[in-house]
């Protein structure tokens, strides 16, 4: 009950704060340079801000923990029976709620931004505080007209609704919150680009700056987007780690912009070129990452794990969005003239300039390909009221031919020096490991049933770009991070193909005591017993798989039956080795005796979310060893 | 004459003007080629032609029309106005159930009859498709 009233009124009064920082930063701006000190107010107001959400943030936790049904959020997302850690993370597994996070994220990253921006001129500071607010000002808005997490109900519940027993998984805990890190880091991003446009502010040390949020977003981003695959892979029981579905698309956009911007940045560095395609790829990447959330919370998005939701939401995060973006293109264009970009004539084709350029297309290519395979059925139903979905193989057929040009650069791209390099002779090794990639190629396409030359290119090219990325790995520990990544890209790729290639799968309805022969192996239904969880009751099945050496393994898939709401879900019983995942899943049928069986062989599964984590490692020593 | 930094240029534009085109007739035509219409019941009695091409289903699973076999499993599609028979194999997801929103893809047979290669799940037990909600909406 209290807690409802702290939790609302410290965002009403953290929304005045944030009015008051809005004018006030102006004010200072305006007023100009008197001496290089930021006003002290603004650490005092800025502190208080990031208290009162915190609190605010507290209350709604406690009104979780407590299960406090007076407010509409808990009553709607919690129950009493929900085990206390789901009920905790219950506190943003839900519109209210994640909003919160949000907002908490924002004000979090803009006090660490003032306390990490001395080293920047006063004015950009102020001006970067400034534009800042304005993002938060219209989350304030946003919680407090159309979302609040703290709406009464009367008389009060004495029972919640539940969450979603989908939602309730270790993984999707910390998936949104990383996410929106990543999401969050962007809009820094995005106010100090257009403040340093203004300021004309584009110097080393700006770079250097900004450079760290660019890798704090991506970092975040990347462990999102992996945190939420990794859930899809096992708690809904495809077995896939990427569908192409419009949801996790919204998610990929901002990732390949913000990749170009974190190459990019480092020209800017270590060239002061391409200032202008910095900031506008500063801009699409925030622009995307609130599309984003837009697009995921309005219900516009025909997707098929859509969640049934609201449309006046949308409404407003798009008018704001699209506040925001013609406020940014009007100042981009209108203070573009202040960009010089003074080595314009020491532009070389052969360079680590033009590489990371090359790279830049690629993954504009790639986000425009996303892009308009995700909104294209929303624009057609405008239009013509009908209603499509693209699949997978669009995404395949357009970005699976390029992939092979793409690794080919990256093999050679980061070796190049910066402004002007030339071509040596070539290095033995170099050839040794074309000639061995060929011959591995060639080897699994003979291997293969199904012949497909595209693939088989494709695999060469990553095998070469794996080879070479790990001698460079082996060679010298400069430029680790990079090195990393890259390594990781080839793996990922590699996984994801050989997933692709050797990856078998079974489906069929059995009932107890049923035998199927499949891949020279035979599945056997033993029987299934009964159990009682926390808050579900579950069936769990017992198979045998006894293959030709009657070696046998056993599986025991699970299904729960949740008892608020009541939902089944299934548990998937997954055996995870070096080069395959076995995944076992069941599922409930009307005819009580016949169980829907699925059982696949995924290999490679684990190298594709280690591959992934080496690529955020990649990242996560960058961003250590910049700021030492 | 122009100058060879001039020339360059042109040259350069050419080479992205060239790039973007290809990349737009690359983008659409795959486009044509993959994209699944997604109709009701209703529709699919109205279709001027049965297609070949993949589609997608969606709506209501009618109650007590759930049929069970070893390899099969056969339910009936509706959107309280119209109902169509799909037969499936392979696995179903977790939301799968009578009285509830379903989206299956797969191929008409005829008017009556569809042949699903793939059964969509949902993340929300409350989701319904968008048809079948103004379907309802408009019965009441």
């Amino acid at each position: 009950m209290i807690f409802n009233h702290i939790g609302y009124y410290s965002l009403v009064f953290g929304f005045f704060i944030s009015l008051y920082l809005l004018f006030f930063s102006m004010f200072l701006y305006l007023k100009g340079k008197l001496n290089n000190q930021l006003n002290l107010n603004i650490y005092y107001f800025s502190s208080l801000q990031l208290f009162l959400v915190i609190l605010s943030f507290i209350s709604l936790i406690i009104s979780f923990i407590l299960s406090d049904f007076s407010n509409e959020t808990v009553y709607y997302n919690s129950h009493t029976t929900k085990p206390l850690f789901y009920k905790i993370a219950g506190t943003w597994g839900n519109h209210e709620g994640s909003l919160l996070l949000w907002l908490l994220v924002l004000t979090l990253f803009i006090f660490i931004f003032i306390l990490k921006s001395n080293n920047q001129p006063k004015l950009y500071r102020l001006l970067s505080i400034f534009f800042q607010q304005i993002i938060i000002t219209g989350f304030f808005l946003f919680l407090l007209i159309t979302s609040n997490p703290f709406n009464y109900l009367f008389p009060i519940p004495i029972e919640g609704l539940g969450l979603n027993p989908i939602l309730q998984d270790p993984a999707l805990v910390i998936h949104p919150p990383i996410l929106y890190l990543g999401y969050v880091g962007s809009s820094i991003i995005f106010s100090s680009s257009l403040a340093a446009l203004i300021e004309n502010n584009f110097s080393k040390i700006w770079a250097k700056h900004i450079k760290n949020w660019v890798f704090v977003s991506w970092i975040f981003l990347t462990l999102g987007i992996l945190l939420g695959s990794i859930w899809a892979y096992y708690e809904l029981g495809w077995g896939g780690f990427w569908f192409w579905d419009p949801v996790e698309n919204v998610s990929l956009m901002p990732w390949f912009s913000l990749t170009a911007l974190l190459h990019t940045i480092s020209v800017l560095e270590k060239r002061q070129l391409l200032k202008s395609w910095t900031i506008i790829l500063s801009i699409s990447t925030f622009s995307l990452s609130m599309s984003g959330t837009f697009l995921v919370r309005s219900g516009i998005l025909n997707s098929v794990h859509t969640f049934a939701n609201d449309p006046e939401r949308g409404v407003f995060i798009l008018t704001f969005l699209f506040i925001l973006i013609f406020l940014a293109v009007f100042i981009f264009f209108f203070f573009s003239k202040n960009i010089v970009n003074l080595n314009e004539k020491n532009f070389y084709w052969l360079s680590k300039d033009s590489s990371i350029i090359i790279n830049n297309w690629f993954m504009m290519y790639f986000l425009s390909v996303v892009l308009i395979g995700t909104i294209y059925p929303i624009f057609l139903e405008v239009i013509t009221s009908d209603k499509i979905s693209i699949g997978p193989p669009f995404f395949n057929k357009l970005i699976v031919p390029f992939l092979i040009p793409f690794l080919l650069i990256m093999s050679f791209g980061p070796k190049l020096k910066w402004i002007k390099d030339r071509f040596n002779k070539l290095e033995l090794d170099k050839i040794f490991f074309f000639v061995i990639s060929i011959l591995i190629s060639v080897l699994i396409y003979e291997k293969l049933g199904q012949k497909n030359l595209l693939i088989t290119i494709l695999i060469f090219a990553s095998i070469y770009l794996f080879l070479i990325s790990l001698i460079e790995l082996i060679k010298s520990r400069n430029n680790l991070s990079q090195k990393l990544s890259h390594f990781g890209f080839s793996l990922l790729i590699l996984s994801i193909l050989f997933n692709g290639l050797f990856s078998k799968e079974f489906s069929s309805n059995m009932k107890i005591g049923d035998q199927i022969e499949f891949d020279n192996k035979l599945i056997k239904f033993k029987n299934v017993e009964s159990k009682k969880g926390s808050n579900y009751n579950s069936i769990i099945a017992s198979f045998v798989i006894e293959d030709e050496n009657k070696r046998i393994s056993k599986f025991f898939p699970e299904i729960r039956i949740y008892n608020q709401p009541n939902i089944m879900t299934s548990e998937a019983d997954i055996k995870t080795s070096i080069f395959q995942d076995k995944f076992f899943v069941i599922n409930f049928l009307k005819n009580e005796n016949y169980f829907n069986v699925r059982y696949q062989v995924k290999s490679f599964m684990i190298w594709i979310w280690i591959s992934t984590l080496l690529i955020v490692l990649g990242g996560l020593i960058g961003l250590v060893r910049k700021i030492k | 004459m122009y100058g060879k930094k001039v020339k360059l240029r042109i040259f350069f534009f050419s080479i992205i003007f060239l790039a973007i085109l290809l990349t737009t007739f690359l983008i659409l035509k795959s486009l044509e080629e993959n994209v699944v219409y997604f109709i009701s019941p209703s529709d699919v009695k109205v279709l001027p032609e049965l297609s070949k091409k993949k589609i997608r289903i969606g709506g209501m699973v009618k109650k007590d029309s759930i049929e069970t076999n070893a390899k099969e499993i056969l339910f009936i599609i509706t959107d309280y106005k119209s109902e169509i028979k799909v037969s499936f194999s392979g696995s179903i997801p977790n939301l799968f159930a009578e009285e509830k929103g379903v989206v299956a893809e797969g191929f008409l047979k005829d008017r009556n009859y569809f042949t699903a290669k793939k059964i969509l799940a949902k993340h929300d037990e409350n989701y319904m498709p968008p048809e079948v909600k103004k379907a309802l909406e408009s019965k009441k």
